[in-house]
């Protein structure tokens, strides 16, 4: 029996085929996974109707646009727009901020996210993150996330440490784009009023570890964000974010430096300050962002002062990251791959 | 009984109080002789040319059931003695008005203006402020640690006569068409000098609000500390462009100065009180007076619009004026594309002529 002959006998050869492998799921970033299938071809339109009927349609679109821009040039030079309480400007951030941010959030770190039908789509919550990346990019890629992935478009209103809001310019950008000093008033009050607050219990010490510490969850503070979120009743939303320790590795920190300028830290990494303002291009890592199912926080509202409740409470939180840096640390083996 | 009717607010409430039915007598106390233009008001209010610490004969002669205390200034006055008499008048001043009211037996009431400048200027400040958000730094300017005193010897005050019924009316930046305050003169002004790299938030309310709120309070019981200004928020920048003016942002060092010089020259009144607002802002919660006076005093939008119309002239880049530059430039561009789409029409001709022209010569 030849070995044609044999293969011919086994059951169902016939109709057997290889599994065709499906399309690699195209997720939100730009350049997401190598794609493995080429791309349908458009059809190329026909010379002709180029001519006739797609050129007035771009003229038209500059038209709109420009119109756009000077109304919107318009609005602005005589105050005709609404801020919040806060100081938070919609339209402001959503023609200026995020389009400038789009292009770091997509083409510079390629960011995935994750999970993030666990953020309501109304009423308050409030998102509690890891903290690193010696400037706070990574808050602003998390709010750019929220409003470019939610099917609301929901607002991330940041809690923001009082340093920031001494700084001027700096203080006049946070407050704009939504963000507010980092206490219990502002953090009960926005999240009564149904607002996604953003919270960053880390705060400097997170933002400021060296690269060797990287993905190591610092101490959170005193808890106070459990006791806002418990005191409103509101359910906390923990989220990882893996991407954000690789754009300024720490490698030193220049102590007496930090201490003469009245910054808590003076980073000192590959590229600054040797290369001088070159030394602030980001490098381009690959981001990745889980947002962890929601932890319910209504049938506590009475036990807001008590300690060991917001501790348990904090820990629980601080795990769920941690547990979730690490399995996002595996989903990405290479920090600089695509 | 209302002191400090010669100044605008004074003058305004006393013969609003004087209108009232349930009035029986408004008494004016004040040092100084109103104004020609405030005089009219004051037709049926009784004046006596006296400072507080007369107020103790006056109050004990005459058995007022309430006082109104709107004496406060909220800027030193060159003319009446500077910064010396302004303290003078708002912290000695308050605190014999008190001594005097507490051994008023009569007294059922007591209407205390004070200022949103209570809660102080400090980076570390909640975005927005409730009656009972405490200042965290001593302020610097002169009216508002003014403020911090006056509401001390109040608290005191109410300590020592839990009987009477003591009203606080923490009032932001007052503003109308004709009201005349520092912060309107501020405004009013082409060239608006602001802080480099700071935007603050403000909240203004509007002068007849203010006085709705007064009058409230004198006539009804509503003992305790509200906070008075209108809902919504104008950032000190947006406030600029929508009154038209042209914002000169100076760094805060450098605006200090200037200031110092020009109120040393005797033009403008910006001082310490000023800067801080202008670096910090500040909003305040409504709800615990809207809920007490069932009175909802007019947005702070609808109060500055009320301002810029009084104030047209001076204003250079009107919302007007954009819009028919707006216009303007869409029309050039209009313009512009019909005419080279003219002259491509035209190119067109001509060559569909020469065309032609070619194809009889070739047939």
């Amino acid at each position: 029996m030849s070995q044609d002959e044999f293969r011919r006998q086994l059951p169902g050869h016939g109709d057997f085929e290889l599994p065709v492998e499906p399309p690699a799921p195209r997720l939100n970033g730009k350049r997401p996974v190598p794609e493995f299938t080429t791309p349908p071809v458009k059809p190329e339109p026909e010379p002709e109707q180029l001519e006739t009927s797609d050129k007035p349609d771009t003229l038209d679109i500059w038209d709109q646009r420009v119109a756009n821009g000077l109304a919107f040039l318009r609005r602005r030079l005589a105050g005709a727009y609404e801020v919040d309480d806060f100081g938070f400007d919609r339209e402001l951030t959503e023609t200026v901020f995020f389009p400038m941010l789009r292009v770091l959030y997509r083409d510079w770190f390629r960011t995935e996210v994750f999970g993030i039908e666990n953020v309501a789509s109304s009423g308050g919550g409030l998102i509690v993150g890891n903290h690193s990346g010696t400037l706070a990019l990574d808050a602003m890629m998390l709010s750019v996330a929220l409003n470019d992935q939610h099917p609301e478009r929901r607002h991330l209103r940041l809690l923001g440490a009082d340093l920031v809001f001494r700084v001027p310019f700096l203080s006049e950008l946070a407050r704009k784009s939504g963000a507010t000093v980092a206490c219990n008033p502002d953090a009960e009050r926005l999240m009564s009023a149904g607002e996604l607050v953003g919270v960053f219990p880390e705060g400097f010490k997170g933002i400021g570890k060296r690269f060797t510490d990287r993905y190591k969850l610092q101490r959170f503070g005193r808890g106070g964000f459990v006791a806002a979120a418990l005191r409103t009743g509101t359910p906390i939303v923990p989220v990882a974010i893996v991407g954000a320790e690789e754009i300024y590795p720490i490698l030193a920190d220049f102590k007496p430096l930090a201490r003469l300028l009245g910054m808590p830290y003076f980073p000192v990494t590959p590229t600054f300050p040797w290369l001088g303002p070159l030394g602030l291009v980001p490098l381009p890592s690959k981001w990745l962002i889980q947002f962890c199912p929601p932890i319910p926080t209504a049938h506590l509202v009475d036990s807001a002062d008590d300690p060991m409740v917001v501790y348990n409470l904090a820990d629980q939180v601080r795990e769920t990251i941690q547990a979730t840096l690490h399995s996002l640390l595996e989903k990405r083996p290479d920090p600089f791959g695509l | 009984m209302v002191t400090g009717v010669s100044r605008y607010l004074g003058a305004r409430v006393a013969s609003r109080l004087a209108g009232d039915p349930r009035v029986e007598r408004v008494i004016g106390l004040d040092p100084h002789d109103p104004p020609p233009a405030l005089a009219g008001l004051l037709d049926d209010v009784e004046l006596i040319h006296a400072d507080a610490r007369a107020a103790v004969g006056v109050i004990a002669e005459l058995g007022a059931e309430a006082i109104v205390h709107l004496a406060v200034a909220g800027a030193p006055d060159s003319q009446h003695g500077g910064r010396a008499a302004m303290k003078e008048q708002n912290v000695i001043g308050t605190m014999q008005l008190l001594a005097a009211a507490q051994g008023a037996s009569r007294l059922r009431k007591l209407v205390v203006r004070s200022s949103t400048a209570a809660y102080g200027a400090s980076f570390r400040d909640p975005a927005v402020f409730t009656e009972d958000t405490e200042p965290r730094a001593v302020p610097r300017g002169s009216f508002a640690r003014d403020i911090l005193d006056i509401e001390g010897y109040v608290r005191g005050f109410r300590r020592r006569r839990p009987g009477v019924a003591a009203t606080v009316l923490r009032f932001a930046p007052l503003i109308s068409s004709t009201a005349d305050t520092t912060l309107t003169r501020y405004f009013s002004q082409p060239f608006v000098p602001t802080v480099l790299g700071r935007d603050a938030r403000l909240q203004f309310v509007h002068v007849d609000d203010a006085l709705e709120i007064l009058h409230r309070s004198v006539v009804e019981d509503h003992p305790g500390t509200f906070n008075v200004a209108g809902a919504g928020v104008l950032m000190l920048s947006q406030a600029v462009r929508r009154a038209g003016r042209v914002s000169v942002a100076l760094p805060e060092g450098t605006l200090s100065s200037v200031a110092a010089v020009a109120r040393a020259v005797g033009v403008g009144q910006i001082g310490l009180d000023q800067i801080d607002l202008f670096v910090h802002g500040r909003v305040v919660d409504t709800t615990r007076l809207v809920e007490e006076f069932e009175f909802t005093p007019r947005s702070t939008e609808t109060a500055f619009a009320d301002f810029i119309a009084g104030h047209a002239n001076g204003s250079s880049l009107t919302a007007d004026r954009l819009a028919a530059a707006e216009r303007a430039i869409l029309d050039g561009i209009r313009r512009f594309r019909a005419a080279a789409a003219q002259e491509s029409v035209d190119e067109a001709d001509v060559e569909a002529e020469a065309g032609v022209g070619a194809g009889k010569r070739s047939g």
